[in-house]
């Protein structure tokens, strides 16, 4: 057996220092040379177990093998087969999870970095727009036609695999751009809009028709959709609406859900304001409560804005964190405080109706609960008082009311996620089908990925059987 | 893109544009709102319905110049075209036989209010109403509001036109008179919405109002419209844009409208400095 290379090429980030007062990307990708060198690691092991341990079933040692060989067009070719996003997932997935969990190296601790492999090739292919034809993709109609809800992750690619299958796609977006939590969520420094704007130029040339600016629901029910030509519906909304604290002052002026928060940044550029029209309040002080990846993300633009202290607020301890290590160490390094056991129990504000302080309590942590996790419990007269400019709840979402209350025959859970089927994505609903968050409540890019791959299938087999 | 088939001044600073947008139209009710974007740069803002056209593909909006975004619509003409137009939202305004219904318009509220207050007639109340303005140079639809109600009072603060005084208190004497009210609603600046409410409270007549709090997506998605309804987090968006006036908490809704004064100065302030546009554009 050849000697394992267990040196895993290292990917640059721009210096802290600068980063933390910019929007550009932080990580760098690799170059030529050290994917090269990376895809090289890989030993072709026969079991293959990183392809199970990708949720939409990459071909990885296929693509890893073509950088090696330095076939750039055919990695491509073998990526965008099962995975039409490929630039965001390489940058976004949870690698450490999924697929470089299970590598064969993992267990020497040296895994391929197959998310960083990805991100090359994706990256090649856009910076060689030439090297793949089109046309030659486009399959001719079968004349069905398919209506997908929502285009972020999960309607991006339910829409390119049925397009692939030859069905009419329309893709609707309530907002203004496309790409639904990868725009108005994820920050321009770890997901650049270019990078997305891309990988919906790439399903719209599938023959996917894009409808910017029309909210299910509203401009047309879901019912209607099904009367007017369409064969089938996928419902891939998100999971939208925020959550907040429930505790006295969450609706201070100065206190933005996370949601509101990135939006403002990301999607409308308040970062750019007055350039932009879009205003946002960033204070000297500012406070993230949550310490999920949505949670970095706030913390990290919030210092971006100007913040001189931002501090991340979490109940238990750093061993539940939802967030990857990678953004909390990106985070940490940054300069981002994390003040962990912490609650708050209310915002208290000044006479203009803004958040000037909050008070915090200190938890310790009791016997798991049902996630699994110690439960964190309140440790009486701890609290506290901290004056901050802006607060943050970064707490999770619920499901948006919007399509559930105006879709007939709609089953519902009693979170308020549409009921569906795991392996087909099949609702109560005749002819409707669900994937993403509305399905699962809020969870990661790439298992709305596999939830809408398995949906796509789903309709493809109901509609060729005659439906 | 969205064109602008007609536009017309309707009081000072106040402007009404006639916007393509067929499958807009086609599905409007009264009480809904649409989310506009100028273009690139623009904010997304909220705008009530102001009336529609199936057959024409056209929605009416009507707004008055009061920062960056109002101005920048104001200075496009006929012809020209926004970037996105995005509706219906929200919920529609609940309109069923209630009796008589007493309609109160504040300043641009007349226009957001005249869709209401004629499908309220057409499932045959019987409707009062009250359009007031700070002065007669701000009225509009005074025609509309009189050709849907029985009786219609108008009144100015100054007394420039109708009645001198505000909306309150024809609506106080109304209710003192014996006339029997089934319902109120009352559309206009947050605090007169806020006076009428109040005004309407002893006599427990459901009063009606339509909330303009500060949007982003106007789809549920952001929160930053949340308002306190009955002790409880409400989003204006999703679950309104009418609540029961006699439960919203006010205070914080005028606090919340407040919040970026200062950058919407700098904003308009910004936007004449780099296109050379001079101050509000004059009726």
């Amino acid at each position: 057996m050849a000697k394992l290379n267990l040196n895993r090429e290292p990917m640059a980030k721009q210096d802290p220092g600068t980063r933390g007062k910019n929007f550009d990307e932080v990580a760098l990708g690799y170059s030529g040379e050290q994917a090269v060198a990376e895809a090289g690691r890989c030993i072709q092991c026969p079991k293959q177990p990183c392809i199970d341990g990708c949720p939409v079933g990459i071909d990885i040692p296929g693509f890893v093998k073509a950088v090696v060989d330095d076939d750039m067009p055919e990695a491509v070719r073998i990526l965008k087969d099962k995975n039409s996003l490929p630039g965001i997932c390489g940058r976004v997935c949870p690698q450490e999870v999924q697929c470089e969990q299970v590598c064969t190296l993992a267990k020497k601790e040296a895994p391929i970095a197959i998310g960083r492999l990805e991100r090359y090739v994706a990256d090649w292919e856009i910076a060689h727009p030439e090297a793949i034809n089109r046309e030659e993709q486009r399959v001719s109609s079968n004349g069905r036609r398919v209506a997908v809800v929502g285009s972020g992750p999960a309607g991006l690619t339910c829409a390119a695999d049925l397009a692939k299958m030859g069905y009419g796609v329309v893709m609707f977006e309530a907002l203004h751009v496309a790409g639904g939590v990868l725009v108005y969520g994820i920050p321009e420094f770890r997901l650049p809009k270019s990078i997305v704007q891309g990988e919906v130029d790439y399903v719209e040339s599938l023959g996917v028709e894009l409808r910017l600016n029309h909210v299910i629901g509203k401009i047309a029910t879901v019912d209607e959709l099904l009367r007017d030509g369409f064969d089938a519906v996928f419902l891939a909304p998100g999971a939208g609406a925020p959550m907040f604290l429930d505790i006295p002052g969450e609706n201070l002026g100065g206190v933005y859900s996370a949601n509101e928060f990135l939006t403002r940044t990301n999607l409308m550029k308040a970062y750019l304001f007055p350039e932009y029209d879009t205003p946002i309040q960033v204070g000297k002080r500012v406070a993230v409560f949550g310490a999920g990846n949505v949670a970095m993300d706030a913390s990290r633009c919030a210092l971006r804005l100007g913040a001189e202290e931002v501090y991340i607020i979490y109940r238990r301890s750093q061993t539940e964190m939802p967030a990857r290590l990678e953004e909390r160490e990106n985070a940490e390094e940054e300069g981002v405080i994390f003040r962990l056991l912490t609650n708050p129990s209310r915002l208290i504000g000044d006479e203009q109706g803004l958040v000037k302080a909050m008070e915090l309590y200190e938890m310790e942590l009791g016997e798991p609960d049902a996630s699994g996790r110690r439960r964190p419990i309140r440790r009486p007269d701890t609290e506290f008082v901290m004056e901050i400019d802006t607060a943050i709840p970064a707490l999770g979402t619920r499901p948006n009311p919007i399509i559930p209350s105006t879709t007939e025959g709609l089953e519902l859970t009693r979170w308020g996620t549409i009921v569906t089927d795991e392996e087909t994505g099949m609702t109560s609903k005749e002819r409707v089908w669900c994937g993403g968050d509305m399905a699962t409540g809020a969870a990661t890019v790439i298992s709305a990925m596999g939830a809408a791959r398995r949906a796509a299938i789903s309709i493809d087999g109901f509609l060729k059987d005659g439906g | 893109m969205f064109r602008i088939i007609s536009r017309e001044t309707l009081a000072t600073k106040v402007h009404l544009f006639d916007i393509e947008a067929p499958a807009v139209a086609r599905k409007a009710l009264a009480g809904q709102f649409i989310v506009i974007r100028i273009d690139e740069r623009g904010e997304r803002i909220p705008l009530t319905i102001a009336d529609w056209d199936d057959r024409k593909g056209t929605v009416t909006i009507v707004f008055m110049e009061v920062g960056a975004t109002t101005a920048r619509l104001a200075s496009l003409q006929a012809g020209d075209s926004i970037a996105d137009f995005v509706g219906p939202l929200g919920i529609p305004a609940h309109v069923e036989k209630f009796g008589t219904v007493v309609c109160v318009a504040g300043g641009v509220g007349a226009a957001p209010i005249a869709p209401i207050a004629r499908a309220l007639k057409e499932k045959g109340n019987r409707i009062l109403s009250i359009l007031g303005a700070r002065s007669k140079d701000l009225l509009f639809w005074e025609d509309r509001l009189r050709s849907v109600s029985e009786r219609l009072i108008v009144t100015t603060d100054d007394g420039s036109y109708g009645r001198k005084g505000v909306v309150t208190e024809p609506l106080k004497e109304l209710l003192e008179s014996g006339e029997k009210v089934d319902r109120v609603v009352a559309i206009g600046p947050s605090i007169m919405m806020k006076f009428c409410a109040q005004t309407t409270k002893p006599y427990g007549v459901k009063t009606i109002v339509s909330l303009n709090a500060i949007m982003v997506d106007g789809t549920g998605m952001c929160g930053c419209c949340r308002v306190s309804v009955g002790g409880q987090t409400r989003f204006s968006c999703v679950d309104g844009p009418d609540f029961d006036g006699h439960e919203v908490d006010w205070d914080l809704l005028l606090a919340r409208q407040r919040i970026y004064c200062d950058e919407e100065k700098c904003a308009l302030e910004h936007w004449q400095a780099r296109t050379g546009k001079g101050a509000l554009t004059e009726a």
